[in-house]
């Protein structure tokens, strides 16, 4: 009879086996269901915004302007370019003050009382809310400018983001590999000869990623530019006047009682959840390293 | 530990002469914070040699490499006594420019170190960055470095590929190359064969044979067959301090010192 056949294997297994196969298999699964189950709302959320985003979406959207309340047809090409030229605002200010700052402190002072403390006020920045972002760019431009701005809107969005680039800088730098900089400095290379042609290129996509992450916060938030920026229902004229942006877009007409400016806010977020997307696929294309 | 009268190298008669005393290290005492790591060091390191420092980890050889070429004052903390000079110039004058001198002192390291760009760019990165684009000159230097460093004839066609697709060796061989692009006169070599098969070992070696002809080759070696094999001068090191220092084939044969007869014959370290 063959369960009675002797192998090498017989003997210990088969005593001890059942729990351990059964206790292995439970968590197994538990951890596999655990993981889908992460990954329900992020789909739900996906799944609804093209449901309900998809039928009105047409090329009018890029180019038109918003209808009048109450009144169909038209698009949001306004709240597009106001949103991508705040952005551009924001990373115009802080991209150059994220990077240099955290150029300074991770390759010139890592170990220095300034290194500290620009890391420490850093990380307290990442856990701002956004709204304080808001009111602090509302009390510092808008009440001295006298005007809602789109300038406003990119300095509140510029301190949002300010803390994420300084930080994923400075871990790009971290990943540079020491042996690179001994290298160059070996060769009787300068600090800033070592950082301009062997630290930052070989860093420079960690610090991309970095940048294409504070793109897509800037691109979603609504807080900072609700009383920043506020809203237009025309084009862009120039970055002093109030200005329309997708987030706030979406917040102004979903809460509006009219059927058609609700589908045009789920366009709009069906617009804004895929250029966040293509920006970071975009990032992780470009800038993926060559010579590695 | 044996700061007793330090010992002085005697050259036998088949020694032909460089510059006896072109490297000069005079009470040399180098601190890591409050951590002394060198004991006042003296030695003379004479051109055109190769010279090994053997000794067991921890005991200061690659601390006083890296001092020839000032690499250590990257790290935070550290100070130094007394004086190292070249060819009769302190290196630590303050008319001595740090980058002057590390053009003039070339280095490998442990690990092969490319940069991530292409072969041609790595070995020109000491030009580029003293100002140096003219093509034919980089041309020139590319194809001078790589011939004396015995990988001409491996990646003359993939000049411009990444140096990171080379192999171990090659890549070793690629930084000895950058090493000498900007025409140094000395060579500090920091374990470079330590991460190296044996054959790859052996191209090294010969490399650094051929190499001494031109340049002064300082070699930190844990391999003592190696540094019987490459150099003609071995300086023992013990904790800190400068135990013997003599001509290769007397310390390996007939060292004056207990500690290195031990040493040597691995009865410790």
């Amino acid at each position: 009879m063959k369960s009675y056949q002797q192998n090498f294997f017989s003997g210990s297994v088969r005593k001890t086996s059942f729990l351990r196969l059964f206790r292995n298999r439970f968590l197994s699964g538990l951890c596999i269901a655990l993981s889908l189950l992460t990954l329900v709302p992020l789909f739900s959320i996906v799944i609804l915004v093209i449901r309900n985003g998809l039928p009105l979406l047409n090329l009018n959207l890029f180019t038109q302007l918003p209808p009048a309340p109450g009144l169909d047809g038209g698009g949001f090409g306004n709240a597009i370019l106001g949103t991508l030229v705040m952005v551009g605002i924001s990373l115009l200010l802080s991209v150059p003050l994220g990077v240099l700052s955290a150029i300074y402190i991770n390759e010139y002072a890592p170990v220095s009382a300034m290194a500290s403390a620009v890391r420490f006020v850093a990380k307290l920045l990442t856990g701002i809310p956004s709204i304080i972002c808001g009111v602090f760019a509302f009390a510092a431009v808008v009440m001295t400018s006298h005007h809602f701005s789109a300038i406003a809107g990119g300095v509140a969005l510029a301190i949002l983001i300010l803390p994420i680039i300084l930080l994923t800088t400075e871990q790009a730098l971290l990943g540079v590999s020491a042996a690179h900089r001994e290298a160059s400095f070996g060769v009787g290379a300068t600090p800033f000869q070592t950082i301009w042609r062997i630290v930052l290129p070989d860093a420079m996509p960690a610090i991309m990623t970095g940048i294409m992450l504070a793109v897509s916060r800037a691109a979603g938030e609504t807080a900072p530019v609700l009383f920043t920026a506020l809203f237009s229902q025309n084009w862009i004229r120039s970055v002093l006047e109030p200005t329309a942006s997708l987030s706030v877009l979406i917040y102004n007409f979903a809460s509006l009682p009219y059927a058609y400016h609700i589908k045009l806010a789920w366009s709009a977020s069906l617009v804004l959840v895929t250029l966040v997307t293509l920006t970071n696929i975009l990032a992780q294309v470009i800038f993926s390293p060559k010579h590695r | 530990m044996s700061t007793e009268k330090n010992p002085t190298l005697v050259l036998t008669d088949d020694f032909a002469p460089g510059e006896v005393n072109f490297i000069k290290v005079d009470n040399f005492k180098f601190f890591y914070g409050k951590k002394e790591a060198l004991h006042g060091i003296n030695l003379e390191i004479p051109s055109r040699r190769v010279t090994s420092f053997i000794g067991p980890s921890g005991c200061g050889k690659s601390t006083l490499l890296r001092n020839f070429n000032r690499m250590n004052e990257l790290i935070p903390g550290v100070r130094h006594e007394g004086d190292i000079t070249i060819h009769g110039t302190s290196i630590f004058d303050p008319s001595v420019e740090i980058i002057a001198l590390r053009r003039r002192i070339g280095m490998v390291f442990q690990k092969s170190n490319p940069f991530p760009m292409s072969i041609y760019e790595n070995i020109v990165y000491p030009l580029r960055i003293a100002g140096q684009n003219n093509r034919f000159i980089l041309d020139e230097t590319v194809e001078r470095c790589l011939r004396s460093s015995a990988l001409w004839d491996e990646v003359k066609d993939r000049l411009h590929e990444s140096a990171l697709g080379l192999s171990g060796g090659q890549m070793q061989r690629l930084c000895i190359a950058r090493a000498i692009a900007s025409k140094p006169e000395i060579l500090l070599m920091d374990e470079p064969c330590s991460a190296l098969d044996p054959i790859a070992t052996a191209k090294v070696e010969e490399l650094i044979i051929e190499l001494k002809k031109d340049f002064t080759i300082i070699i930190v070696t844990h391999n003592m067959q190696q540094a019987s094999r490459v150099s003609e001068l071995t300086a023992f090191f013990y904790l800190g301090n400068l135990v013997e220092f003599d001509e290769t084939r007397k310390i390996f044969t007939n060292p004056s010192k207990q500690q290195t007869e031990e040493y040597i014959t691995g009865r410790f370290g």
